[in-house]
């Protein structure tokens, strides 16, 4: 088609899977370069996990009881800090503008961010995880391959939770104290899925339902980033 | 609404007895308030195709919530703002370049990776290629520095080669001239010349009147988010 103005082709939208490939190679390439979301959790975390083994003593049997809520409360507070970072660089020389401006729509870009973020908190994990481990001397008595399930679920749910909502807060001047204020009680239900369901696979309690416990984190995944996907447009939108 | 909001600017195609047969873009009564302010105050203008307007006046005039709006970027509190014969500017946004004081860019990538991001956030075929855009504004596609490493002029350049990839029919360009040296500013206003002959318009705002003078073909004054004179230029490119 062309116009009658300008003699130019119309534009037509590449497919969401290229936009969403493209955000992401863009994300990870910046990531790789400034490791400044990857650095900040990982120090934080791994603060978190010392201060809490000092505080109690890691090596009793009770360990076992508030490993799983220790952990997540970690992964928490410290995705929590590169959360709030997560759309800086595109409020950084009105680069969210430049994007507004073309004909890729926001769903692409916000599920290639929730991803980048979603990698980004999985490697800190994965490092935090074994030094987690050795420090609270913990052997899980459970079905341990389940943890390989229900940390990647509840960490799904804690990004595109956080994504979104720093997105919301990115026009705010307090977003550092908002994006706690909003993530924190919505993201509840997924946290103590989470920690009942790790806590359950480290005691090996059989009378808890662990599957229960993965079924609710995947559908609260499944309907927070359904919603967050249509929503986020609008938000992108916003004044 | 505020009483001197309701007074109505003099069209303006009308005042300089130009009758557009095509527009590419027009504000009809179109005013902007943030909070109790002001910004733009029933401006009415039609612009041309295939022509260049430099916007003027003084800061806090109105000249980049002008440009934000035809961008699709920004609602008018009142008014009608269309583009492209009749679109609405949010909806042809892609038809659009709109380049701010800001370079728009990620400071982490190089220049030819900030265009090859953008240029694949539209439909391949009909972009730029990355490379020769930047050869265009006169930037080395090879240059290994990152944005956040160049100098303001090259900032102002790739700010300008990300506008250009999409060949837009409508170039919004917010103080373009702006911390670029006279020799630079050269090459960037044939550039727009050059652009400029493809039917394609170009609206830019600058404090540096003698600078655009080469590529304007009407000049267009804000005071106080009011248009005060449309007046034609000379263009000598």
């Amino acid at each position: 088609m062309t116009t009658p103005t300008t003699g130019q082709t119309e534009l037509q939208e590449p497919s969401w899977s290229k936009l969403v490939f493209a955000h992401l190679q863009k994300d990870l390439r910046i990531e790789w370069r400034s490791r400044e979301a990857i650095n900040s959790m990982l120090f934080f975390a791994l603060l978190v996990v010392v201060l809490f083994s000092m505080a109690f003593d890691p090596t009793a049997d009770a360990s076992r009881e508030i490993a799983g809520g220790v952990l997540c409360v970690a992964t928490l507070f410290a995705s929590v800090s590169a959360l709030n970072q997560a759309w800086a660089r595109e409020i950084r020389h009105q680069v969210l503008d430049a994007l507004r401006m073309t004909p890729s729509g926001g769903s692409p870009m916000f599920f290639a961010k929730v991803l980048s973020n979603f990698l980004f908190v999985s490697i800190v994990q994965v490092i935090l995880g074994p030094i987690f481990f050795i420090m609270y001397n913990l052997h899980p008595l459970g079905e341990a391959w389940l943890l390989a399930v229900v940390i990647p679920l509840g960490t799904w749910a804690l990004v595109a939770n956080g994504t979104f909502f720093a997105a919301l807060s990115i026009r705010s001047r307090n977003r550092e104290l908002l994006l706690p204020l909003i993530l924190f009680p919505i993201f509840l239900p997924a946290l103590l899925a989470m920690v009942m369901a790790v806590k359950t696979i480290l005691t090996g309690d059989s009378g808890d339902p662990t599957h229960l416990w993965i079924k609710l984190l995947g559908g609260y995944d499944i309907i927070f980033t359904t919603v967050s996907l249509l929503l986020f447009g609008t938000v992108l939108e916003a004044e | 609404m505020r009483p001197e909001l309701l007074m109505m600017d003099v069209p303006l195609a009308e005042s300089l007895d130009v009758t557009p047969t095509q527009s590419v873009g027009r504000l009809e009564a179109v005013s902007r308030l943030f909070g109790s302010f002001a910004a733009l105050r029933q401006v009415s203008v039609t612009f041309e195709p295939g022509k260049c307007y430099v916007l003027l006046g003084e800061n806090g005039a109105g000249k980049s919530t002008l440009l934000r709006i035809l961008a699709g970027l920004l609602l008018p509190s009142a008014g009608k703002v269309t583009v492209f014969e009749g679109q609405e500017p949010h909806k042809a946004r892609h038809r659009i370049g709109y380049m701010s004081h800001a370079p728009m860019l990620y400071d982490e990538l190089t220049g030819l990776e900030n265009m090859r991001y953008f240029r694949s956030l539209y439909q391949t075929e009909d972009c730029l290629d990355a490379e020769d855009v930047l050869r265009q504004v006169g930037l080395d596609p090879a240059l290994p520095r990152t944005l956040g490493q160049y100098s303001q002029g090259m900032r102002q350049r790739a700010s300008l080669a990300r506008v250009l990839i999409s060949k837009p029919g409508l170039l919004l360009l917010d103080e373009p001239f702006s911390n670029m040296d006279v020799e630079s500013v050269d090459q960037m206003v044939r550039l727009l010349a050059k652009f400029r002959t493809g039917n394609r318009t170009i609206l830019l705002t600058t404090h540096q009147r003698d600078l655009a003078a080469p590529i304007a073909d009407f000049i267009l004054k804000l005071r106080v988010g009011r248009v005060h004179s449309l007046e034609r230029g000379t263009p000598t490119l």
